[in-house]
């Protein structure tokens, strides 16, 4: 092993396990007051009127009207406001925040606020958005983004065809199901608004303020608190929450803490995008997979938010771990008067990979090969081109990987027994993940930089990256302390801090380790040349690699810097009465390179795994005329202890060209490939095709009847 | 209403609402390691001891608890059990977010004093109460698991 894969205390450990780490909805400080926000309850309408009683001495309304400059949170597009003003686009879309000192006087008032609608027309789904002609919620179209993209000759080749597979698919909303909710906390000091609290991208917050209030930076600070659990749900959104904590302190310049209630954060923050997936291959004589047409759909809910750059991962994500040379792919994120949608753990990988993989699967039923086999036949190599035509620089050990979860698994010889052995399946997936932003987007939206300090012997790390639970206090002081071969204990981090952390990108993407940490390297690299000075600073900044290439406009290039690898096993069997799933394994093998410590990278797999899970079979959340019918822990179920396989995982070594120490991104990738494989294990139990997910008894019941 | 109880072994008098929860009332005292993760009953975050016994802080009415002994982390970190089973998760890598963290602490304090020698089934089932989205529990059953070892003869 590595010797900077051998494990070591986390550095928030202590802090975390003695119940000593202050979250913030544990600050208390003097004078301070909370904010309550009122929300639309309904999915879309005109604000007619907004009557607010008479407010007890002490008590605010912050609305509206108390943002300085830009009623928007700047995202990709700049079309979400921060406070509704005439009309409402989703069940949850905040309209104003009750401020106060005494919680109980707050939802009184709430209480008595009259609002009046004027209905409008609601789109309540991806059917509806489709056959809508007017009135549009985003411009004057029914969608926030529509791609396509192709690959090779795709109208020359399907003319070849002798036949074609097709599959439809539908994935369903997910929460990211942090056990902390959305919180914040925000100060004002007659010059500087500071807001601490729950997040992942610090600079996404600063940029939010800076828009709301038309104040330069050296008047906003920005500061991560310890953060129970993030999983995407606090890339984009928490600048909502931010923004409001911070006009409700400038209005009343009293220290004001916001902090949701489970409820009310299931219901307005936001989920991973459900989707209908299509997918046709086309196939020659030689039942060779000539041409693929693949067709995404997803529902982006009320404001554009991220969807966009998740439909880009969606859409380069679906080709799969396979060379085939002909490809039409194109992709859709319609607005709704749904709850927004946006970042959540794969980012839209786990959507494509669970069809694409689903795919293969019924095409290895259907041409009767073996599902391993059929899809080594198109394993992407070193040289190769991805579906957008971006050469793999870098070995990719596929072919290691699919051996290794066969015989971790016993795959071939549970597969041939359980077609005569009732209700039991297995089933398997191939995947990878895009580690970092897509295409040039590091290098040119992005454009991180990191800040290294040496004072005598102690050496400090200023990065905006944030501890989210993943351990990056801990993995980014051991990149530096082994790059600079000094001990660990003269290296120091704390949570970011926007007042001397320069913006080194926001903590998602899979692209800590890779792209922060490699930074960090590097510029340890540089302080080691000149560690004989007694007290300096160095800042890093990141250059795009010259041997990659990205065209926005036609998706043409390296999608992103790297990629990691994986494949799992899911055995299940099927109660005969019940229709539960009992999951009897899961195995899997990936390729992150180099693991930066063995333990954290565990606890990220397995982490990753049980949330696929629920993705896959547990975690049911519809939307029924805009408003999420399970909002509760009671009604949206995650696993739990008694919910879980025993799990079985490996690593690979293949270190990676890109990242520190040869390590890749890791993050994500565990939670993409659950799903196809636990499905196509139920699919074999059962012996029919089930073209949904979460799958749920009352699912495996209708295709058993029918 | 007044309510006394016994917190982490010191007298405390409160002077609240009857209806009350538990959870605000010790989170008024400063036990801030006693979260709110859902307020229903279904997470295990609020978990605190009641006389011995594991509970969600969010559903005991503070009338209730007249008379009682109620733990928290606060109280329970400085006992030589908590040091065997902050071992045992330190072993196991137990802790990432940290937000279930002393829910699961005080969790494996109620199995551990209920049965020494617990089995991974019990374990599990010792700890259903208790939801983390980071961990898929497996590390933090075997830093249960770890700290019967370490603390043998604790419990
Ligand atoms: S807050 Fe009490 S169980 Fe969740
Ligand atoms: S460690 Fe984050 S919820 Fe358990």
């Amino acid at each position: 092993m590595n010797k900077i894969s051998e494990s070591i205390k986390r550095f928030d450990f202590e802090d975390k396990i003695s119940g000593k780490a202050i979250y913030t909805p544990d600050v208390h400080i003097e004078g301070m007051i909370y904010a309550k926000t009122l929300r639309s309850k309904v999915p879309r309408a005109k604000i007619v009127y907004i009557q607010i009683p008479t407010l007890p001495e002490g008590y605010f309304i912050v609305d509206h009207h108390d943002i300085p400059e830009k009623n928007v949170i700047p995202v990709v597009f700049d079309d979400q406001p921060i406070f509704a003003t005439d009309e409402v686009n989703y069940i949850g879309e905040p309209i104003l925040l009750v401020v106060g000192p005494e919680k109980i006087v707050i939802l009184e008032i709430m209480d008595k606020i009259i609002i009046e609608y004027q209905a409008i027309q609601p789109i309540l789904s991806i059917e509806d958005a489709e056959s809508c002609s007017a009135p549009f919620i985003f411009k004057n179209q029914p969608h926030f983004v529509k791609y396509e993209y192709q690959k090779g000759s795709f109208y020359e080749s399907v003319k070849c065809a002798k036949r074609v597979i097709s599959d439809e698919f539908r994935t369903g909303y997910q929460e990211q199901a942090y056990l902390e909710t959305q919180s914040m906390f925000a100060t004002y000091d007659g010059h500087t608004v500071c807001v601490q609290g729950s997040m992942q991208c610090p600079y996404y917050i600063v940029e939010s303020l800076k828009v709301a209030l038309g104040w330069d930076e050296s008047r906003i600070r920005v500061i991560q608190m310890p953060t129970g659990g993030a999983f995407g749900g606090k890339e984009e959104y928490p600048s909502l929450p931010g923004v409001h904590a911070a006009l409700a302190s400038i209005k009343t310049k009293r220290p004001v803490q916001l902090v949701f209630e489970r409820q009310e954060d299931i219901q307005c923050s936001t989920k991973r995008h459900p989707t209908i997936i299509r997918i046709e291959s086309y196939i020659d004589e030689n039942d060779d997979i000539i041409a693929r047409d693949i067709e995404v759909k997803s529902d982006g809910g009320a404001y554009a938010g991220l969807s966009s750059v998740v439909l880009q991962r969606t859409i380069f994500s679906i080709a799969g771990c396979y060379n085939i040379g002909n490809l039409r792919v194109r992709g859709t994120v319609f607005a709704t008067n749904n709850v927004v949608t946006g970042a959540f753990r794969g980012f839209g990988g786990p959507q494509a990979f669970y069809a694409i993989e689903m795919h293969m699967e019924n095409m290895a039923n259907q041409l009767e090969a073996d599902p391993i086999e059929l899809r080594r036949k198109y394993f992407v190599k070193q040289g190769d081109t991805s579906s957008t035509q971006g050469i793999f620089y870098d070995p990719i050990v596929l072919d290691l990987i699919a051996d290794e979860v066969i015989a971790m698994s016993d795959f071939n010889e549970k597969r041939l027994r359980f077609k005569s052995e009732k209700l039991k399946g297995i089933g398997c997936s191939i995947f990878y993940h895009g580690c970092g932003f897509t295409g040039a987007g590091e290098a040119e939206l992005i454009k991180p930089s990191v800040r290294l300090k040496k004072d005598k012997s102690e050496v400090e790390i200023f990065i905006s990256s944030t501890e989210i639970g993943q351990g990056v206090l801990t993995t980014m002081r051991k990149i530096v302390a082994s790059t600079l071969d000094i001990s660990i204990d003269h290296v120091h981090h704390n949570y970011p801090d926007s007042r001397n952390c320069p913006d080194s990108g926001p903590t998602v993407a899979s692209r800590t380790v890779l792209i922060v940490g490699r930074l960090l390297q590097d510029c340890a690299i540089e302080m080691k040349k000149r560690w004989n000075e007694e007290s300096f600073d160095i800042i890093q900044n990141y250059v795009y690699p010259s041997h990659l290439s990205w065209d926005n406009q036609i998706f043409k290039g390296n999608a992103y810097p790297d990629y990691s690898w994986g494949a799992n096993v899911v055995e299940v069997e099927i109660d005969e009465n019940t229709y539960e799933i009992d999951v009897k394994g899961i195995w899997a093998v990936y390729d992150i390179g180099t693991p930066i410590d063995s333990k954290i990278v565990k606890g990220q797999i397995e982490g990753g795994i049980v949330q696929g899970l629920g993705y896959a079979m547990m975690e049911v959340l519809e939307s029924k005329a805009g408003k999420l019918s399970q909002d509760t822990f009671t009604t949206y179920i995650i696993p739990s202890s008694l919910d879980i396989p025993p799990i079985f995982s490996k690593l690979v070594e293949n270190p990676s060209t890109v990242g520190p120490f040869g390590a890749r991104g890791l993050g994500e990738l565990p939670l993409v490939g659950v799903a196809p494989a636990l499905a196509s294990a139920v699919q074999q139990a059962i012996g029919t095709k089930i073209t949904k997910i979460p799958i749920t008894p009352e699912d495996i019941l209708k295709e058993v009847q029918s | 209403m007044k309510v006394n109880f016994v917190l982490n072994q010191n007298n405390v008098s409160v002077d609240v609402e009857h209806s009350n929860r538990l959870l605000d009332v010790l989170r008024d005292l400063h036990q801030t390691s006693v979260k709110e993760g859902c307020g229903e009953g279904e997470c295990g975050t609020c978990s605190v001891l009641l006389n011995g016994k594991l509970v969600n802080s969010c559903l005991i009415a503070i009338a209730t608890v007249e008379g009682c002994h109620v733990t928290t982390l606060e109280g329970y970190r400085n006992t030589k059990r908590f040091e065997a089973i902050k071992k045992g998760f330190e072993v196991s890598g137990g802790v990432q977010c940290g937000f279930c963290t002393p829910g699961f602490v005080l969790a494996a304090e109620a199995i551990l004093s209920e049965n020494p020698d617990p089995t991974t089934a019990e374990i599990r089932k010792g700890i259903e109460g208790n939801l983390c989205r980071c961990t898929g529990y497996q590390m933090i059953i075997d830093g249960i698991l770890a700290a019967k070892n370490i603390g043998k003869g604790l419990w």
